[in-house]
């Protein structure tokens, strides 16, 4: 193994200079990297020779405390999602929101299924009905008539409706052939307007957490929150995701796609 | 001398079998995304199809040619039967397995999530199961060409290790260190959420870590490129190799600064500090310097075999060359494409001028035509050379290997040129979906329309190319005499141990990664507030 371990020696000429040059090299650019560029970047950071070194770094700073903290003239949504959330909810649960979900059944119907143009919640995403309900209770999402049937209720109680909700058999959903191929705003959105596919998030294509399931709601329902959306009077959904999306949407393809969602069995 | 010709022939086939799926596949992707084709309506298919297009060709295709050639030179270079070709067995056995793995989850559509992981999105564990394996039976490869190298060098003390092996050791070394950083990222940070362990993710550490593999992969697919460009080429159309030295140095010039220089992927992360991503874009600059050397080396080497084939003046011997032998024609091809490759390469490693061509048609662009064209191209090559010694079967079909060639060469152009044009129209990559009736978009319309024809091109030059290979298998039996690498105009009779051997360079390359991820990995791995939910694919409800 001497011949292998030769090259190793300080005393060989070509362990110097290899290692002389590599050296050289990472020296002088980090000389430029980290001390001479930073400073030609605008803005007052990169003031002193160790604060660059340290930013170029890339050493997490906090923010400077004069900036303004912006935040929202408006109640948002406080709920965080997180995979696995509502996973393993058991048979407790959903009897005890059996129980509670007597007091929907008014608008929401005895199964879920409403008849009155109010959301279907049979078979929804306990992920969706949870955030409903804690975005009301907190203001949120505003209504006359949600708003005060929640007060009373428990993080623990709106899990259970939750996990109720979803355990209910969904209807089939159903897209009658006489109607056409799915609108261009539900399969392709409009790319150059910045809207995804309806169906890359509310099914057809894909689920996406938080966001509801919608073949079979009333179109009356999902053409109202989409004008909600877009003229700002709902505003819980996280990051202003939908208010954006609404926002560039015409009434003609909102129509659409409320009534493409909605076309129900016969 | 080649005594294990089946295990290298499974490699070889398990290679191209995989290369032509995944070539339907991508001229596949390219149609439905153009023009000529109505928008399929699901998004999902086209990212199912990317993800098994590029685990296929980055991770299955490259690493079993090398691994197959590797073992040829094993043979061949040494002039004795190869250690552990049970291990080999077992090597490939792995390799095969986990592409199976692997590709089930991608097929039903459970980890649509591209070759590059993009977490936090998170597919079935079993892609990246699969994923980890195949990685794990490549190394059994590395340990067998390590094992290989000194156990010759131990019966021959003072000899020269032989070009071919070693530049192979060096591909073996590279690759097994720089496998690491996606190891990592996939034991460490991705498994645990796919498995259901954790339910967050630190998407910007994993990105950190891939990139350590990213870049320097390709060098990895790049070796038994330049292997055959310095130990097949110059014996192929009668010359001589002009430097060995120049070969020994390019190799391990790769090896040092092929490493250090993955976050010019992540210019426009921020997550890494610029000063790194400085140092990392100097670094990238080098990576030129092998490249050049190379080119030096074989043009002279080229120029050598002209000019014994009669060939005279300043530029004149170029006509005298063996233009109708497809190694020749392989070479000039993978030379040309290495050049527009490479320029364009310079804008990419530039840390300002990355940024206008950014996650755009032109990065797909560059890398098909480096790995697809460049590099795959000198795998025919390699392929055409080795076959008649691996079958004991006459290859006869020149003139189809010339069609074959030049139809790979000719589709690349035609593929990758619209694609670098369209990124700089500012088209991004891996997008289901172009709506071509908008104003902004039509006039992309026409060069995605020649992309496609490009594409339809490099599915009948992969078709003949299977052909040719086939009729290998059924032509009649012939003495296709012992497999010989070129010899240099100076054969090395002495060299320093540094040129013999690894261990400085490897101290380099190691030391390097340290200098230039050390940090930033430490600083990320440090921070607690860096973790994000995943997303969670193809899992449906």
């Amino acid at each position: 193994m001497s011949d292998e371990t030769a090259a190793l020696s300080p005393r060989d000429k070509w362990f110097r200079a290899s290692v002389a040059i590599t050296a050289g090299i990472a020296i002088v650019a980090a000389a430029v990297g980290f001390i001479w560029l930073p400073p030609f970047q605008a803005g007052a950071r990169f003031q002193g020779v160790w604060n660059a070194i340290c930013q170029a770094a890339g050493l997490a700073q906090p923010a400077p405390t004069a900036a303004e903290v912006v935040t929202a003239g408006y109640k948002t949504t406080g709920v965080v999602f997180t995979p696995g959330m509502f996973q393993g909810a058991g048979a407790e649960s959903v009897g005890r929101g059996a129980t509670l979900a007597l007091r929907c059944t008014m608008c929401h119907g005895a199964r879920g299924m409403s008849q009155a143009n109010s959301p279907n919640l049979a078979g929804q995403y306990a992920a969706v009905v949870y955030k409903e309900l804690r975005d009301y209770k907190s203001g949120a999402r505003t209504s006359a008539i949600m708003q005060p049937l929640v007060v009373g209720l428990s993080d623990q109680d709106m899990r259970d409706l939750a996990a109720y909700y979803d355990y209910l058999p969904r209807p089939p959903a159903y897209h009658p052939a006489s109607a056409g191929p799915p609108p261009e705003i539900v399969v392709s959105g409009a790319t150059m307007r910045n809207i995804p596919p309806c169906a890359a998030c509310h099914g057809g294509l894909d689920n996406k957490t938080g966001s509801p399931w919608l073949d079979g709601q009333p179109a009356p329902y999902i053409k109202a929150q989409l004008e909600a959306f877009k003229n700002g009077t709902r505003r819980n959904d996280i990051s202003e995701q939908m208010r954006n999306v609404a926002r560039n949407m015409t009434p003609d393809e909102i129509d659409a796609a409320a009534r493409y969602y909605s076309s129900q069995p016969p | 001398m080649l005594i294990n010709k089946r295990l290298i022939l499974a490699h070889f086939w398990l290679a191209f079998a995989g290369f032509g799926l995944a070539l339907l596949l991508g001229e596949w992707q390219m149609f439905i995304r153009s023009p000529l084709h109505a928008w399929i309506g699901n998004p999902e298919l086209y990212y199912r199809s990317v993800t098994a297009h590029g685990s296929a060709m980055a991770y299955v295709f490259p690493t079993l040619v090398a691994m197959g050639f590797g073992y040829a030179i094993t043979e061949a270079a040494l002039k004795r039967p190869m250690i552990g070709p049970r291990w080999a067995w077992l090597g490939f056995a792995l390799v095969a397995i986990g592409t199976v793995v692997a590709m089930v989850p991608v097929a039903l559509g459970h980890a649509s999530v591209l070759y590059t992981f993009y977490p936090p999105m998170i597919g079935s564990p079993f892609y990246y199961i699969g994923v980890v394996i195949v990685v794990i039976g490549s190394w059994i490869w590395v340990a067998l060409m390590s094992v290989n190298l000194y156990a010759w060098k131990r019966d021959n003390p003072g000899q020269p290790v032989p070009l071919a092996m070693f530049s192979n050791v060096a591909g073996s070394y590279l690759w097994a260190w720089t496998a690491v950083g996606a190891a990592i990222e996939l034991i460490f940070l991705i498994l645990p959420a796919a498995l259901g362990f954790t339910t967050t993710i630190d998407a910007g550490l994993s990105r950190v870590f891939f990139s350590w593999t990213l870049h320097a992969i390709v060098y990895f697919w790049l070796f038994p490129t330049y292997i055959a460009y310095y130990t097949i080429v110059p014996r192929a159309i009668g010359g001589r190799l002009y430097s060995d030295a120049m070969g020994r140095l390019a190799f391990i010039l790769f090896l040092i600064v092929s490493m250090p220089i993955g976050v010019h992927h992540l210019f426009m992360d921020p997550e890494v500090g610029s000063g790194f991503k400085f140092m990392h874009s100097v670094f990238t600059a080098f990576v030129a310097l092998p490249t050049l050397l190379t080119v030096f080396t074989i043009c002279a080497s080229v120029e050598i075999a002209a000019r014994l084939r009669g060939g005279k003046g300043a530029l004149g011997w170029i006509t005298a060359l063996p233009w109708r032998n497809p190694i020749m024609l392989a070479t000039a091809f993978s030379f040309i494409m290495l050049g527009f490759g490479g320029a364009g390469g310079l804008i990419n490693m530039s840390y300002q001028l990355d940024s206008t061509i950014h996650n755009t048609q032109w990065i797909t662009g560059h890398f098909h035509l480096i790995f697809g064209g460049a590099i795959v191209i000198m795998y025919f090559a390699i392929a055409y050379d080795l076959w008649p010694h691996l079958t004991g079967r006459a290859l006869a079909s020149f003139g189809l290997m010339r069609l074959q060639l030049a139809t790979w060469f000719v589709g690349m152009m035609v593929l990758t040129f619209p694609w670098h044009w369209v990124g700089i129209l500012g088209m991004p990559r891996r997008m289901a979906f172009y709506d071509y009736t908008d104003p902004a978009l039509a006039a992309q319309a026409a060069s995605v329309i020649a992309s496609v024809i490009g594409g339809a091109i490099l599915v009948i030059s992969g078709a003949l190319f299977i052909i040719v290979l086939i009729r290998g298998q059924l032509a009649p039996r012939v003495d296709a005499g012992p497999y010989r690498f070129s010899v240099a105009v100076h054969e090395p009779r002495r060299v320093p141990a540094a040129l013999n051997g690894f261990p400085l360079w490897l101290a380099l390359m190691i030391g390097l990664t340290v200098v230039n991820y050390g940090f930033p990995i430490a600083n990320l791995a440090a921070l607690s507030n860096t973790a994000v939910p995943i997303v969670p694919v193809g899992t449906g409800r």
